[in-house]
């Protein structure tokens, strides 16, 4: 049974999740989830606190292309924050950096965002 | 410590990969190797299980054997499914995979990207690949 849990908040226009856990299919999935629910509810800015999620699998992360793809459609963005090296190296890999921000810090992030 | 061999049988399950990752944590920490190298294995290794696992289309255990070198760490992973062209696999972009049913595919450039050497020896009976991380 996956231990990946999920915290949202809003700050602002801003919703933060906070993962932790394994990031893997049914992470992604769940990501993904909260994600096309805030965007339903007209949400445009998403910010994932990946602080206590040190590990992922490409298939939990090729689920934010999804999300990435969603919030093209709505012109919104999406970032993220206290990413680990090697998460930071995945998404480097996987191009998701070419369309989502990595900041170092939650104030950083949403100064951006705002 | 050189030319030892750690080996492991896992059930294709749900995460079993991390049981392979911690293992690789331990010997990489008797080798030495830094954080940086020690993730990037665990990180390789997790799409290597997972490949075996999904795409070899047996329910048999996989194996995974962990070679300490003398200059470096090799790790195999093998499966007893029906095998595949590595060499037809498209290098995945991530612009390709906008507008796709299919946003998967990314494990074999993860390694490649990761890893000092990949190489893969594939038949009907099966699938090796074997990875290496220098010291």
């Amino acid at each position: 049974m996956s231990d990946f849990t999920i915290k949202v908040r809003e700050e602002g226009d801003i919703t933060i999740l906070e993962t932790s856990g394994y990031l893997n299919n049914f992470g992604g999935d769940r990501v993904a989830s909260i994600c096309k629910q805030s965007i339903s509810e007209g949400k445009r800015k998403l910010l994932i606190n990946m602080e206590n999620t040190k590990m992922v699998n490409s298939i939990g992360v090729s689920i934010l292309i999804e999300i990435i793809e969603d919030l093209q459609g709505v012109n919104g963005k999406i970032a993220y924050y206290n990413v680990a090296p090697i998460v930071e190296k995945t998404f480097n890999i996987m191009g998701i950096t070419n369309y989502s921000k990595i900041y170092t810090s939650e104030e950083d992030a949403i100064k951006a965002l705002t | 410590m050189s030319n030892s061999t750690v080996e492991l049988t896992l059930p294709v399950m749900q995460d079993m990969e991390l049981a392979a990752t911690k293992t690789a944590e331990v010997i990489a920490k008797s080798m030495n190797l830094d954080g940086e190298k020690t993730d990037e294995i665990s990180m390789a290794l997790i799409e290597a299980c997972i490949n075996a696992f999904e795409h070899s289309k047996s329910k048999d255990s996989i194996f995974i054997q962990y070679i300490i070198d003398t200059d470096k760490l090799i790790i195999k992973v093998g499966d007893k499914g029906i095998g595949f062209d590595s060499e037809v696999v498209a290098i995945p972009k991530i612009e390709e995979k906008f507008n796709s049913d299919n946003k998967r595919g990314w494990g074999l450039q993860l390694m490649k990207e990761l890893m000092d050497t990949v190489e893969f020896q594939s038949s009907e009976d099966g699938t090796t690949v074997t990875m290496t991380k220098n010291r």
